[in-house]
C-alpha cells in the first residue's frame, strides 16, 4: 500500500541475482503459509465437495482445481516486489523460480503431512470432515504411500511454474491467462451457455454445445483445447484492436461522446430486454435474483458509497417492503387486521410500501444521524435486529403472522396482460429489470446532483462540509431516505416472486452480503456495484439463493468473508473503482507521488499517469 | 433537499431534527416509568383497575421469581462485561470498534467444548474436575489470545491511519470469516458440553437469603476474579501504564519510548483472554456451542461497553451488568405490564432498546469516557 512511485520496468538490461542469495526468511514464511492454506483447503471439505463438479471430463474437476491453483500463485507472489525508484532493481531470473518451487514444496510438504495424519488418527470429533474420502481424494485414488509421495513433486511442479511466470513476456503471459481463463469461464458458465444453446437451437447452437460439453457435464477435451486456442489467439490479436477502439473512444469529445454512450446504453438495454427471451427458467431465475440484489446494492451504495454511513441494518428497510407489500396484497392476512381491509393491488401497496420505508429511513435515521461512523453501524445493526425481532414476536403476531410469516402473496398483475410470479421467472426478471432501471437513473442524476455532492462531501470529511454550509442533517437523512426506498422495491418484489415472507428471510446476514457486494464491485460507483451483484450473486450466490455454482453454497460465506478482508487491504476502491472514492483512499499515495514528481504545488497533475501506483489502475481526474 | 442555507432556515431545520429526537427521549423514557409504575401497581394489587385494562392476566412476580431473574442477569452480565473489556480497551487504544470481538470469545468457547469433550472421553473431566476445568479454561484462553494476536496482525495493523471505516468493515469481514471457518471445519450444528459434576450445578443457598445455581455462582466468581486481575494488570503493573499511555497519545507515547505496536498487541491479547474466559463460562452455562454464539453476545458486549461508558474498564463491567439484569428483568417488569404477549421473545430487542436510549439520553455512557477524549458526537 505505500509502495510509492513504481516504475515501470524498462528496456534495459538489469543484472540477474544470484541463484542461492534468497531472502530465506520470506521463502519459509510463504512456504508455511501455503502449507496452512492447502491444509485449511482440505479440511474445509472443499475438494472433495467440489470434485462432482467436472471441469474437463474426465482429466480435471474443480476440487483438485481447489487446491492446485495455490501452489501456483504463492510461487508466484514470493518474488514479487515493487520496483521503487532510486533503488537498484533486478532482472528475474533462477532465482525466482528456485523461491518459487521451494514455496510450492514446502506446501506439498503440507499436504502430505496431513494425509499421513488422516491415514494415522481419527479426529473426525471435533474435525467433521477428517474423512476417508479426503484420504482418498488426497491420495488420488490409490494407497497412502502414494499419496504421501506424490504432494511433493505436485507442490515443486506447480510452485515453480508459478516462479517460472516471472520469466514469461508480457505477452506470453496474456495469452497464457486468457487461454485458462477462457476455459474455465466456459466451464463455470456451463449452465448459462446449454440454457442459451437452448434458446438459439435455430442456429445450430446445440450442435456446437454438444461438441463443447460433456454429456453429465464438463468440457470434452477437444472442447477445451478449442476454447483455450480462441483464448490465446483474441489475447493475441484482440488486443490492440481493442486498444485502438478504447482510444477512439477516448478521443471522442462533446456531443459525439454523447452519441457514444448512448448508443453504447441503448444496446445493453435492448440486449437485456432481448436475451431473456432466449433463456431457460434457471438463468432467468438466476438474473432474477441478481436483479433483487442489484437494487438493494444501489441503495446501500446511496448510504454507503456516496454518504459514506455504514448502515449495517440496512435489511431492515428490505423486510419492510417486504411485509407491507406482502400483508396488504394477500388474502390470507393475520387475525387482527380489521375486516374492512380491502386486498390491495400491488402497484397500490407499492405506494405505502415506499411511504412506510421512507418514514422508516427517518426513524431510524434520526436517532443515528449526529452518531459517529462506528457507532452509527453498531446501532442501525440494532434497529435491523429489532425489526425482524418484531416481524418474529408473538405480540405482533396477530399483524405479521410471527414466525409463520405471510404467506399466499399473490403475484403481480400487469395490465391484465400478464401475471409476475416466481413460477415465471422470466416476468420477474423484467419486474426487477424495470426497478434496476429507475434505481439506476435514481442513483445517477442525485450522483451528480446538489444533494449528490453533499453526500460526497459529507463523506470525505463531515466538519468541513457542515462549514461549508452543507446542511449535514438533512442530506444525511436523505440519504437514508433513499436507500431505504431503493431496498423497499426489492423487498416489495421478493414478496410477490416468492409469494410468502419470513422473518428468517431479514437476517442481518443479509445486510452484510449486501456490503460485501457493494464494497467488492466498488463503493461509490453505480457500474461497480452492478458489477460485483452479477459476480457475487450470479456466481457465488445469495444468502439463500443458489448461484451459478451450486456446489459452493457451503463455502459462499466463507469466501464473502475472505473477499471482504482482502478488498479492504488489497484494493478497498473495489474492482470497478470510482475515481474519486479511489483518491480518497488513498490520499497518502497520491500527495507522495506527486510530491516525488516534484509536483506538490501545481494546480493540475499531469495527463499521463503511467508513473503512479501501478495497482489502484486509477487516472487522475 | 439543501437548499440555500440561511442562519434562520437552518436553525430551524436542525429544531426538526431535535424536537423529534426530544420527543423520542421522552416517549422512551414515559414508557419505561409508566411500564414501572404499573408493574408496581401489579405487585401491589394484580387486580388494580389499570392493569385490568391494560394487562387482564396480569399475575405480578413472585420473589423467588424475582430473585431468579436477577441471578440470571447478573451472570448473564458478568460474562458481558468481560467480553466487553476487549471492545473497551481495544477502542481505547485503537479508537475502532472490533467488530469480530464476538468471535474470539466464539472461539474461546469452542475450544472449550473440544477440549472438554477430549477430557470426558478419556474419563480425567469425572475423576478429576477442577484439573481439567483448568486446563480447559488454560487452553480456551491461549487459542483466543492467539485468534485476537492474529486477528491484530493479518487484519488491523496494516490498516492503521485509514480512513475510519475500514478498520471498521474489516472487522466485520473477519467475524464474518471466523464464524465460517468454524462452520465449515466443525460443522453448522449446535455442540455441547459434558455434564458438570451434581456438586457444582446443584443450588445451594448463600448468605441464608439467596439461592443460586452453583455454575452462576461460578461464573460471578470468575468474573469477579479476572475483573480484579485485569484491574492490577492495567493500573499497577508498567505494561497497564504503557496501554494507559497509548491509549492517551500514541505519538507521544512512542517518543516517551514505549513500543507502540507490542502494546496495541498485548491489548488485543488481554481482551482476548477476557474473551476466552467469558466464552468458557458460557459453555459451562449453558452447555451448548454454535458458529452464532458470538454474534449477540458481541453485539450485546459492545452496547455494554458503551453503556458503561466506552474506554473505561470499570464502567465496561458495570455496564454489563446492567445490560445483563435488564435484559432478563425488563420484558418482565416494563413490557409485560404493557400487556405484551410473549415478552422474552423481545429479550434481545430490549438489549439494543438499552443501547439506544443511552446513546439518545447520555452518549457518555454511564461512566463516561476516561481513557479516550475523541469526540463521538
Amino acid at each position: 500500500m505505500s509502495a510509492a512511485f513504481i516504475e515501470e520496468p524498462s528496456d534495459e538490461e538489469l543484472p540477474a541475482r544470484r541463484m542461492l542469495d534468497q531472502d530465506w526468511r520470506k521463502v519459509f514464511k510463504y512456504g508455511l503459509l501455503l502449507a496452512l492454506v492447502l491444509v485449511f483447503v482440505a479440511l474445509t471439505n472443499m475438494p472433495v465437495n467440489l470434485d462432482r463438479r467436472m471441469l474437463i471430463e474426465p482429466i480435471f474437476s474443480m476440487g483438485y482445481l481447489s487446491l492446485f491453483w495455490l501452489p501456483a500463485v504463492f510461487g508466484l507472489v514470493v518474488c514479487r516486489e515493487p520496483v521503487l525508484a532510486g533503488m537498484p532493481s533486478y532482472a528475474k531470473g533462477s532465482r525466482e523460480v528456485l523461491a518459487g518451487s521451494l514455496v510450492g514444496l514446502i506446501g506439498g510438504a503440507g499436504l502430505s503431512f496431513l494425509t499421513l495424519l488422516l491415514d494415522n488418527f481419527n479426529l473426525r470429533e471435533p474435525l467433521v470432515n477428517w474423512s476417508p474420502q479426503l484420504l482418498e481424494l488426497l491420495s488420488f485414488q490409490r494407497d497412502t504411500a502414494f499419496g504421501i509421495a506424490i504432494w511433493l513433486p505436485i507442490g515443486l511442479v506447480l510452485g515453480t511454474f508459478g516462479g517460472l511466470t516471472h520469466l514469461l513476456s508480457a505477452t506470453t503471459r496474456r495469452v497464457l491467462s486468457w487461454a485458462f481463463v477462457s476455459v474455465i469461464a466456459f466451464a463455470v458458465f456451463e449452465t448459462v451457455i446449454l440454457d442459451l444453446s437452448e434458446g438459439f437451437a435455430w442456429l445450430g447452437a446445440e450442435w456446437l454445445v454438444d461438441e463443447l460439453y460433456f454429456i453429465r457435464g464438463g468440457l470434452t477435451m477437444h472442447g477445451a483445447a478449442v476454447l483455450a486456442a480462441a483464448g490465446s489467439l483474441s489475447a493475441a490479436f484482440g488486443r490492440d484492436r481493442a486498444h485502438r477502439a478504447k482510444e477512439r473512444f477516448q478521443a471522442l469529445e462533446g456531443t459525439s461522446r454523447t452519441r457514444a454512450n448512448t448508443i453504447g446504453l441503448l444496446a445493453l438495454a435492448a440486449a437485456l430486454v432481448i436475451l431473456p427471451l432466449f433463456l431457460g427458467g434457471i438463468t432467468n431465475e438466476l438474473l432474477a435474483n441478481v436483479g433483487l440484489f442489484v437494487l438493494l446494492a444501489l441503495g446501500l451504495n446511496i448510504v454507503v458509497g456516496l454518504a459514506g454511513i455504514l448502515d449495517l441494518g440496512y435489511v431492515a428497510f428490505f423486510a419492510i417492503g417486504g411485509y407491507t407489500a406482502g400483508i396488504l396484497t394477500t388474502a390470507n392476512r393475520g387475525e387482527s387486521w380489521p375486516d374492512w381491509m380491502p386486498q390491495f393491488y400491488w402497484g397500490t401497496a407499492l405506494v405505502v410500501v415506499v411511504i412506510l420505508a421512507a418514514l422508516a429511513g427517518l426513524f431510524i435515521g434520526a436517532p443515528v444521524i449526529r452518531m459517529r461512523g462506528d457507532y452509527l453501524a453498531i446501532v442501525t445493526l440494532g434497529f435491523g435486529e429489532i425489526i425482524r425481532l418484531l416481524f418474529l414476536s408473538d405480540w405482533l403476531g396477530g399483524y405479521t403472522g410471527a414466525a409463520q410469516g405471510v404467506t399466499n402473496i399473490p403475484g403481480v398483475q400487469v395490465f391484465g396482460l400478464a401475471t409476475v410470479k416466481g413460477t415465471d421467472p422470466r416476468a420477474v426478471f423484467y419486474l426487477v429489470l424495470f426497478f434496476c432501471a429507475i434505481a439506476v437513473y435514481v442513483s445517477w442524476r442525485l450522483e451528480r446532483s446538489r444533494l449528490g455532492r453533499a453526500w460526497m462531501a459529507i463523506r470525505e470529511d463531515e466538519s468541513v462540509a457542515e462549514a461549508m454550509g452543507i446542511n449535514t442533517v438533512n442530506a444525511k437523512l436523505m440519504a437514508f431516505v433513499v436507500g431505504a426506498v431503493l431496498a423497499s422495491f426489492s423487498g416489495a418484489i421478493l414478496a410477490a416472486k416468492v409469494g410468502s415472507v419470513f422473518p428468517n428471510s431479514f437476517i442481518i446476514l443479509v445486510s452484510i452480503v449486501i456490503l460485501v457486494v457493494v464494497i467488492v464491485g466498488g463503493m461509490g460507483n453505480i457500474a461497480g456495484v452492478i458489477v460485483g451483484s452479477v459476480v457475487l450473486i450470479g456466481i457465488l450466490g445469495g444468502p439463500r439463493q443458489p448461484g451459478l455454482l451450486q456446489e459452493f453454497s457451503e463455502y459462499k460465506l466463507l469466501i464473502y468473508g475472505v473477499l471482504l478482508i482482502w478488498m479492504m487491504l488489497k484494493r478497498p476502491e473495489g474492482l470497478v473503482p470510482n475515481v474519486r472514492r479511489t483518491r480518497e483512499l488513498h490520499q497518502d499515495e497520491y500527495l507522495q507521488d506527486a510530491w516525488l514528481r516534484g509536483e506538490i504545488d501545481t494546480d493540475s497533475e499531469p495527463e499521463d499517469d503511467s508513473h503512479s501506483n501501478g495497482n489502484t489502475g486509477v487516472l487522475p481526474a | 433537499m439543501p437548499s440555500p442555507v440561511t442562519a434562520e432556515n437552518r436553525l430551524n431545520r436542525r429544531l426538526g431534527v431535535d424536537a423529534f429526537l426530544l420527543l423520542m427521549r421522552v416517549v422512551m423514557s414515559a414508557f419505561v416509568v409508566l411500564g414501572l409504575l404499573m408493574f408496581i401497581g401489579q405487585q401491589i394489587n394484580p387486580d388494580n383497575f389499570v392493569a385490568s385494562r391494560i394487562n387482564p392476566d396480569a399475575t405480578g412476580l413472585t420473589a423467588a421469581q424475582f430473585e431468579g431473574l436477577v441471578i440470571s442477569g447478573l451472570s448473564q452480565g458478568a460474562m458481558y462485561g468481560l467480553i466487553a473489556l476487549g471492545y473497551s480497551m481495544v477502542y481505547g487504544v485503537l479508537g475502532f470498534i472490533n467488530f469480530a470481538h464476538g468471535e474470539v470469545f466464539m472461539v474461546g468457547a469452542m475450544t472449550g467444548m473440544i477440549t472438554s469433550n477430549k477430557l470426558d472421553e478419556s474419563g480425567a473431566w469425572e475423576s478429576n474436575f477442577l484439573l481439567s476445568l483448568l486446563f480447559v479454561l488454560v487452553i480456551a484462553i491461549i487459542c483466543s489470545t492467539l485468534t485476537a494476536i492474529i486477528m491484530e496482525r493479518v487484519a488491523y495493523r496494516p490498516l492503521r491511519g485509514s480512513p475510519r471505516l475500514i478498520p471498521l468493515i474489516t472487522s466485520i469481514g473477519v467475524s464474518f470469516f471466523i464464524q465460517n471457518v468454524s462452520v465449515v471445519l466443525l460443522g453448522p450444528g449446535a455442540k455441547s458440553y459434558p455434564t458438570l459434576p451434581d456438586w457444582l450445578s446443584k443450588k445451594r443457598e448463600l448468605f441464608g437469603f439467596v439461592t443460586i445455581e452453583g455454575t452462576r455462582l461460578m461464573v460471578l466468581v470468575v468474573a469477579a476474579i479476572s475483573m480484579v486481575a485485569l484491574w492490577y494488570l492495567v493500573e499497577r503493573t508498567k505494561i497497564g501504564k504503557a496501554m494507559r499511555a497509548v491509549a492517551e497519545d500514541k505519538e507521544i507515547a512512542s517518543l516517551m519510548g514505549i513500543n507502540v505496536n507490542r502494546t496495541i498487541v498485548t491489548t488485543f491479547a488481554v481482551g482476548g483472554a477476557m474473551a476466552g474466559i467469558a466464552g468458557i463460562l458460557w459453555g459451562l452455562l449453558f452447555r451448548s456451542v454454535v458458529h452464532t454464539t458470538g454474534f449477540l453476545p458481541g453485539i450485546k458486549a459492545f452496547s455494554a461497553a458503551v453503556v458503561g461508558g466506552i474506554g473505561n474498564m470499570g464502567g465496561a463491567m458495570a455496564g454489563g451488568i446492567t445490560l445483563g439484569s435488564a435484559e432478563s428483568v425488563a420484558p418482565l417488569i416494563l413490557l409485560e405490564p404493557w400487556g405484551i404477549d410473549g415478552v422474552s421473545q423481545l429479550k434481545d430487542a430490549v438489549a439494543f432498546l438499552v443501547l439506544i436510549f443511552v446513546l439518545l439520553v447520555k452518549p457518555t455512557g454511564l461512566f463516561g469516557e476516561r481513557l479516550s477524549t475523541e469526540d463521538r458526537a
